[in-house]
């Protein structure tokens, strides 16, 4: 046995019985921890699974188009939803997404199963068309240079396809992510036909300032018609590849104002930086951050709305943190210090006391004969000194912000 | 030489090569049995999957809902606060000041009580110096000190620096348990035939576990401070021992859903899990809407937090919670 020729021949039956082994069980999938099925059940589950998945996105979207529209606006089960339901009716949005078709897959997709789903219409707009996903293309190459020929022609096709399904336009980054009932609140003191636009103003260049493009900005259905038709009456050319510098540039000439997206409390909404840096980062003084904002900036806990809208820079995990953080964790029975005021027109059914009932139909009353007031006071205040994007009816208007 | 070995090959030729296919099977033999072998130990890891089927054996303490808590009254709910307000125990060391500054600028604000352990003082922050080295001692102590000043709180959440705890959800899975009974609740693990509470993820005991802990504190037999290092396990897991000399055992704290409050790891590392594992759900398979600890958490991280918890919000989503809790006073990130 102890022979040399014996010796080999055991070692090369040991490495023979080892490998044989392995590759059977490997192909039962043993080493992976599943129990022994055979093959053609594991992929048949899976296919299943999949039909499944397909099934539920099915129900959620419709596709049509290269547009979603959203059939079922996600709720909690024991919420109130009331408020959001009436603005989601009101204040329609659609939502155009800035991508590429490298970024579908990496990007553009968390984007879709987060926080898009808010909006009553959807669309991805790419270089090249993509009817999967969906995505449309708008024929131009990608890169920084080609940012605002991208965005003109994104404008003009919501326009021509899109322009009677919603009443404000949202644009948004693929690492941009949006709170958009919040965005619903912001915009519900306007109308589709004020010639307005909102986002994260800037102050340099541009007289009335404009809005920072990766934070995100929303035209109102009139701003949208005059940009198209300003580019019809060759008012607005393609300036430049700074797209939200060359935008604010067109919108300026149109006559479409800059807006206050700011809440209540004077807090900015609109933001171009994650929470984390917006809250706890010290930025140095030559940033230039410091010296864009149009507003007064604050760093540290007054940085950012309790409704903030929009947060930028946001990759993949952290667009579903924020979506847990803002649609699902939250402290039970913890009262907001920043209790923001209810839109105008809009029935206040908040009630906190125990009797129901009683308490919403009394709250209800009440609001709705204020609230009828306040709006014909407001509209009178507004007629006269222009659109200046305030919320409260209380507030004196700004002086000088007017033409 | 040559020939005669020749000479011999020849001659045992056939003989040999029996012997060498012998040889052969016996090695494939072996080579598959060996190979078995291999992969049998490398499937048996303790993973978090055998942990979390283990966990059905634990009891479960779940949340309330809402609509039980309806039938209560102005004065019953009061008391209900009253009842349910917390002591926190909050482990700290000067060789992570800046924890320890980050959880009393956060969530310690919303403790009724929150009072900082230390094993050595500090100019910078105050603590209760407890001057002890040793962990498990430390915690002894700690929690003897917070027995003995409790006053009429009744409930007791321990937690370490990397901590960071939503107490309103705390309250919301103590509201309608009595604190003379014994409870001992958290991230409920299994070691071997011990069940014990995860230290990380936050330890909550009402104050007939307390009561009954100090009673049996120090006892040589069941519960000593001091123990050899031969024999020493986990504080947790010691803890878990004494308070089972005393009929107290631990229980998981979970949602309405089954899904856990007190989580060991820090929301960025579940989300992450949560996408490989979940990738069509990745927000809901994640974690509880209640959650009450995370783990690991940074000093940065933490202020993101109570943004998250205590202000972000999304307009006209609202809930009719039948129990209000104020903000803290003098505090601006909540």
């Amino acid at each position: 046995m102890k022979s040399p020729g014996c010796r080999i021949s055991f070692c090369m039956g040991f490495m023979v019985g080892f490998l044989v082994l392995y590759l059977y069980l490997r192909q039962v999938g043993i080493s992976q921890n599943f129990s022994v099925q055979p093959i053609h059940k594991l992929v048949e589950h899976n296919d299943h699974q999949r039909h499944e998945e397909e099934e539920e996105e099915e129900k959620r979207w419709k596709k049509e188009r290269s547009a979603l529209f959203n059939l079922k606006h996600p709720h909690h089960s024991d919420e109130d939803s009331r408020m959001a339901d009436e603005l989601y009716k009101k204040v329609r949005i659609l939502c155009w997404v800035m991508t590429t078709p490298t970024n579908l897959q990496t990007k553009a997709r968390h984007v879709k199963d987060t926080w898009s789903r808010h909006c009553n219409v959807i669309v991805f707009v790419s270089s090249v068309s993509n009817p999967d996903f969906p995505a449309v293309g708008m024929d131009t190459k990608e890169g920084r240079d080609q940012l605002y020929w991208k965005t003109i022609r994104a404008l003009h096709y919501v326009h021509e396809h899109y322009s009677n399904e919603a009443d404000w336009f949202l644009k948004a980054d693929d690492d941009t992510y949006v709170v958009v009932d919040n965005l619903r609140w912001v915009l519900a003191n306007h109308t589709k036909d004020e010639p307005v636009y909102f986002g994260r103003r800037f102050k340099p260049y541009i007289k009335q300032g404009y809005m920072s493009g990766g934070a995100g900005y929303v035209l109102s259905r009139e701003a949208l018609r005059r940009f198209v038709e300003g580019f019809q009456n060759k008012v607005c050319t393609h300036t430049s590849s700074v797209e939200d510098l060359a935008l604010g540039q067109c919108l300026e000439k149109v006559g479409v104002l800059a807006g206050d997206s700011r809440d209540t409390s004077q807090r900015e909404t609109f933001h171009p930086f994650i929470p984390e840096q917006h809250l706890t980062a010290e930025f140095p003084k030559s940033f230039w951050y410091w010296s864009y904002c149009y507003y007064p900036i604050s760093m540290g806990p007054n940085c950012c709305s309790d409704l903030s809208v929009s947060f930028h820079y946001v990759h993949e995990s952290n667009m579903y943190l924020l979506e847990y953080y803002t649609y699902h964790l939250r402290a039970f029975g913890y009262k907001y210090r920043y209790q923001p005021p209810t839109p105008l027109g809009y029935t206040s059914v908040r009630s906190n006391s125990k009797d129901d009932d009683a308490a919403a139909a009394a709250a209800a009353a009440a609001p709705v004969v204020a609230n009828k007031e306040n709006k014909a006071d407001s509209q009178e205040k507004e007629q006269k000194e222009g659109v200046n994007g305030d919320k409260s009816p209380d507030d004196p208007p700004p002086a000088g912000k007017q033409r | 030489m040559k020939s005669k070995i020749g000479a011999r090959v020849g001659s045992r030729r056939p003989i040999k090569m029996w012997s060498e296919g012998g040889s052969f099977v016996k090695g494939v033999a072996l080579g598959g049995v060996f190979y078995l072998l291999l992969s049998l130990l490398g499937s048996f890891s303790p993973n978090a999957k055998s942990g979390s089927e283990d966990l059905h054996q634990h009891h479960h303490v779940q949340a309330q809902s809402n609509d039980n808590l309806k039938q209560l009254s102005e004065s019953q709910t009061q008391e209900l606060k009253d009842q349910v307000r917390v002591y926190c125990v909050i482990m700290v060391q000067p060789k992570i000041l800046v924890y320890w500054a980050a959880a009393v600028g956060t969530w310690s604000k919303h403790c009724d009580k929150a009072v900082f352990y230390t094993s050595e003082s500090s100019k910078a922050l105050e603590a209760v110096d407890l001057q002890e080295r040793d962990g498990w001692a430390r915690l002894c102590k700690a929690l003897k000190h917070a027995y003995e000043n409790a006053g009429d709180l009744r409930w007791f959440f321990v937690a370490q620096p990397m901590t960071f705890a939503i107490i309103e959800n705390l309250k919301y899975l103590l509201l309608t348990k009595d604190p003379s009974e014994p409870f001992y609740m958290g991230n409920a693990l299994k070691s071997g035939e011990l069940e014990y509470v995860a230290y990380e993820s936050g330890i909550v005991l009402s104050y007939e576990a307390l009561k009954r802990f100090v009673g049996v504190l120090d006892d040589k037999n069941k519960c000593p401070i001091r123990v050899n290092r031969l024999w020493k396990l986990s504080e947790d897991k010691q803890l878990a021992m004494c308070l089972k000399y005393t009929g107290v055992f631990a229980e998981n704290g979970e949602d309405a859903h089954g899904m856990g409050l007190f989580n060991g790891k820090s929301l960025d590392a579940l989300i992450k899990e949560s996408m490989k594992n979940n990738p069509k759900n990745v927000v809901e398979g994640c974690c509880s809407d209640f959650a009450v600890t995370f783990n690991g958490m940074t000093p940065n991280q933490m202020q993101v937090m109570m943004y998250g918890v205590y202000r972000l919000r999304p307009y006209g989503h609202d809930f009719h919670d039948l129990l209000m809790f104020d903000p803290p006073e003098g505090s601006d990130n909540d």
